[in-house]
């Protein structure tokens, strides 16, 4: 399979990464070893972590493989279908898949009816007692339809961006949260239609620790609407006509973080999602979900992100919003650094691998701003092929919207002179409330009047050799080597027990979700992870 | 001078700016419907500075207007002024001779909020702007219980630990969710018959102390609050408690 590059994707952009290019682009000069050993400590330091995920599985995993088979719904009470069947596995150990195929193999029935009898108390029968070849053989076209969706999905994304082009990077991306998905929907289409290239469908925020993906069209949600398929499926329809209508394709966005990962993965990928945020140690340091299952479930996730081309969004901004931004610069980068290793490990090409960073030095300080671009050009030049996803300020936005436009303004201004890629437009109002659909537009169009007058500033000036910016890049990449040298010599397990990163400790067996973890039989099958494995990408 | 208005560039002109959205296409006719709504506010010499198509189905306007209404500032009641507050040490002092104790504070974002963001500021060793946050008193036993507490397990919690003082964040404001939350953890407390035996506080960006009073907590903390600021209180308080 071929992956389309970060240029091809986003129609132009990544220069850094263009020789023809290279010359002409505002440059750091980097320490190349530096860069390399970093590389190297990050690899070192995801390798054991990899071979821990290759021996573990999670209920959901498991529960992402029975939606892929085609297994959505709830029970009576309102419990989804796959949770019922997961929940009653007679031996976890072995994975739903091989239940599954025995339970069609037993009785003849389609997934849906299995998943039904089981809703209605039917136990699954034990697979042990059940020929290999006949589950395997009963499962593998439910499996296949699975997969066939996925790259359906790929496909038409491919050919609608062919047909209707997304635009130039950086990619204004902005954020719907009203609770209410058919309002979100309206605010969606409204910022569309006003320039948004990415539109983001932020969570209820309690669903990052629900251990259940919620069903169906919702209407009530706190500081976001419940990611479920049916939200999914509403709005990829509003978007791709008012795609049609625009001349462009809109991305949508959603977030596989949290206790339902992979599922998350699954359904994006089912319902052509185009991005997901998605992160290898958020959920662990900022909201207590246990590490082995992150780590197991954002492989998992990962994999079915490569295979469907979602681009993913890693959290690195949340090192700079809950810390001093200064001092946490080489946390992120670092992190940069561990989140590629695992993706790479995943399978998921550098295109589709967008870095988080985010624009939270505090505005008060005097050349902050030669910092906050010093910090971007970093990433860029050393992620060249990556989609950097650049977050805007938060911390520091108060109730007064005159300054917060302004400080927009200058993070718009480092983001097109740093040619990050996925744009997410701060808001004047951040610090008041979930935007106004005036805000999303007033955002918008500060960042098209910042990138369009200084579209090409990067081509004409150079960083003075030794000067602020490039110490300063300097500074914060041997800061990151020295982060990696430590965890790689401590192990990333228990560095994060140790508060390495975010100053957290998170212990091994301890957060949320713990209890979903578990070992693989030697007779463990997923069909899914065989056929996305194979294809593992080259880094 | 009692009775002011809204300062332009003259005394009393009433001159204030306003911004809204309309959900019509933009046309003049949706620019004279912005001029109109904004007389039916009770403005007057209502002015369309700008008006514009901002989606489809939406436009936007900045109106420059005019307001014949004033406020008699003498029959304010000013809000309680900000006591001074204490650096770390002071604090640290004041509990140690007016308390002779440490005392146990309990903190956590409540409800369904995941945002931590500001619990985290105040009670979290790091602190905020560079002002230490409660953990490293000498003085405060600190409990951070983290995101999504149910006001229940807080109320739970704080009393199996005879806690001091309460901390309650929300960060989410969506649909009054803060204020049902709020409520909610006052409410429980008195049921408990725990009142009157803690310090009640709430934070969060939206705060304010004249929120917080009318929801029955001790104080409120909004945006920009530093951890030493809420020590103060705390420490100031439970001294004039132990010396009653």
């Amino acid at each position: 399979m071929r992956f389309v590059t970060a240029t091809e994707r986003f129609g132009g952009g990544t220069a850094a990464s263009d020789p023809e290019n290279a010359s002409r682009t505002m440059r750091l000069r980097l320490d190349e070893e530096a860069v390399a050993r970093a590389r190297r400590l990050a690899g070192a330091i995801a390798g054991p972590t990899e071979r821990f995920i290759a021996r573990h599985s999670t209920v959901s995993v498991e529960r992402a493989v029975l939606r892929l088979c085609g297994i959505d719904g709830v029970d009576a009470d309102g419990v989804p279908l796959p949770n019922r069947i997961v929940d009653g596995l007679p031996r976890r150990e072995l994975g739903a898949a091989r239940a599954l195929g025995a339970a069609l193999a037993e009785t003849g029935r389609t997934p849906r009816q299995v998943a039904e009898a089981v809703a209605a108390g039917e136990p699954l029968p034990d697979p042990a007692r059940t020929p290999e070849a006949a589950l395997r053989a009963a499962l593998a076209p439910h499996a296949a339809a699975g997969l066939a969706r996925i790259d359906a999905n790929r496909r038409a994304r491919e050919t609608l961006l062919a047909r209707l082009p997304l635009g130039e990077p950086p990619l204004l991306y902005v954020i719907v949260a009203s609770g209410n998905i058919y309002e979100d929907r309206t605010a969606a289409v409204a910022a569309a239609e006003a320039g948004a290239q990415i539109v983001a469908v932020i969570r209820s925020t309690a669903q990052s620790l629900i251990d259940y993906v919620p069903y169906g069209a919702t209407t009530e949600g706190f500081g976001g609407t419940y990611a479920t398929q049916e939200n999914f499926r509403i709005m990829r329809a509003a978007l791709d006509e008012a795609s049609e209508r625009l001349g462009r394709y809109v991305m949508l966005t959603n977030y596989a973080s949290g206790l339902c990962m992979p599922e998350i993965a699954a359904t994006a990928a089912l319902e052509r999602l185009d991005m997901l945020l998605n992160d290898s140690m958020y959920g662990i340091l900022f909201r207590d979900i246990n590490m082995q299952r992150t780590f197991v479930d954002q492989h998992f996730s990962r994999q079915l992100n490569a295979r469907s081309g979602i681009v993913i969004n890693t959290g690195e901004d949340n090192y700079l919003t809950t810390a001093d931004a200064v001092q946490q610069a080489p946390a992120v980068l670092a992190s940069q650094f561990v989140n590629e290793a695992f993706a790479r490990g995943a399978g998921l090409p550098a295109a589709q691998t967008g870095l988080g960073d985010a624009y939270e030095i505090d505005p008060d300080l005097e050349d902050g701003f030669l910092l906050q671009v010093a910090q971007a050009q970093l990433a860029r030049q050393i992620f060249p092929d990556a989609p950097l996803k650049y977050m805007p300020p938060t911390k520091h936005m108060t109730g007064d919207i005159f300054k917060g436009h302004l400080i927009d303004a200058m993070f718009n201004l480092t983001s097109v002179l740093t040619r990050q890629t996925i744009h997410l437009c701060g808001m004047m109002t951040e610090a008041i409330h979930t935007p106004f659909l005036a805000d999303r537009a007033l955002a918008l169009e500060n960042a098209r009047y910042v990138m369009n007058t200084a579209r090409h500033l990067a081509d004409e000036i150079e960083i003075v050799p030794g000067g602020k910016i490039e110490r300063r890049a300097h500074e914060v990449l041997a800061g990151a080597v020295r982060i990696l040298e430590q965890v790689a010599e401590r192990g990333l397990m228990a560095s994060i027990e140790g508060g390495t990163f975010a100053d957290v400790r998170r212990p091994r067996d301890g957060g949320r979700g713990y209890d979903g973890v578990f070992a693989k039989d030697e007779g463990y099958w997923n069909p899914f992870a065989e056929a996305l494995a194979a294809e593992a990408v080259p880094a | 001078m009692s009775l002011v208005r809204p300062y332009g560039d003259t005394l009393d002109d009433g001159a204030v700016q306003l911004s809204f959205t309309l959900p019509i296409p933009w046309s003049e006719t949706a620019d004279e419907a912005a001029r109109q709504l904004t007389a039916k506010m009770g403005f007057t010499g209502a002015a369309v500075a700008e008006g514009r198509a901002i989606a489809r189905n939406f436009s936007f306007f900045v109106v420059y207007a005019r307001t014949p209404a004033a406020v008699d500032v003498s029959a304010i009641q000013a809000p309680p002024a900000a006591s001074e507050t204490l650096t770390m040490e002071q604090v640290d002092e004041l509990i140690a001779r007016r308390v002779g104790r440490t005392i146990t504070v309990v903190g956590a974002c409540i409800g369904t909020d995941a945002h931590t963001v500001g619990i985290d500021a105040i009670l979290n060793m790091k602190g905020y702007k560079g002002d230490y946050g409660l953990e490293r008193y000498r003085g405060f036993e600190v409990f951070n219980l983290g995101s999504q507490i149910a006001v229940e397990d807080l109320v739970r919690f704080a009393i199996e630990h005879g806690a001091d003082a309460i901390l309650a964040s929300q960060v989410v404001t969506q649909k009054g969710s803060d204020i049902a939350n709020f409520t909610a953890l006052a409410e429980l407390l008195e049921a408990e018959n725990a009142r009157d035996r803690v310090l009640l506080l709430a934070g969060g960006p939206r705060v304010t102390n004249l929120l917080a009073a009318e929801l029955g907590y001790d104080a409120g903390f909004g945006r920009g609050t530093l951890p030493s600021e809420v020590a103060s209180f705390i420490a100031r308080r439970l001294a004039e408690r132990a010396a009653v």
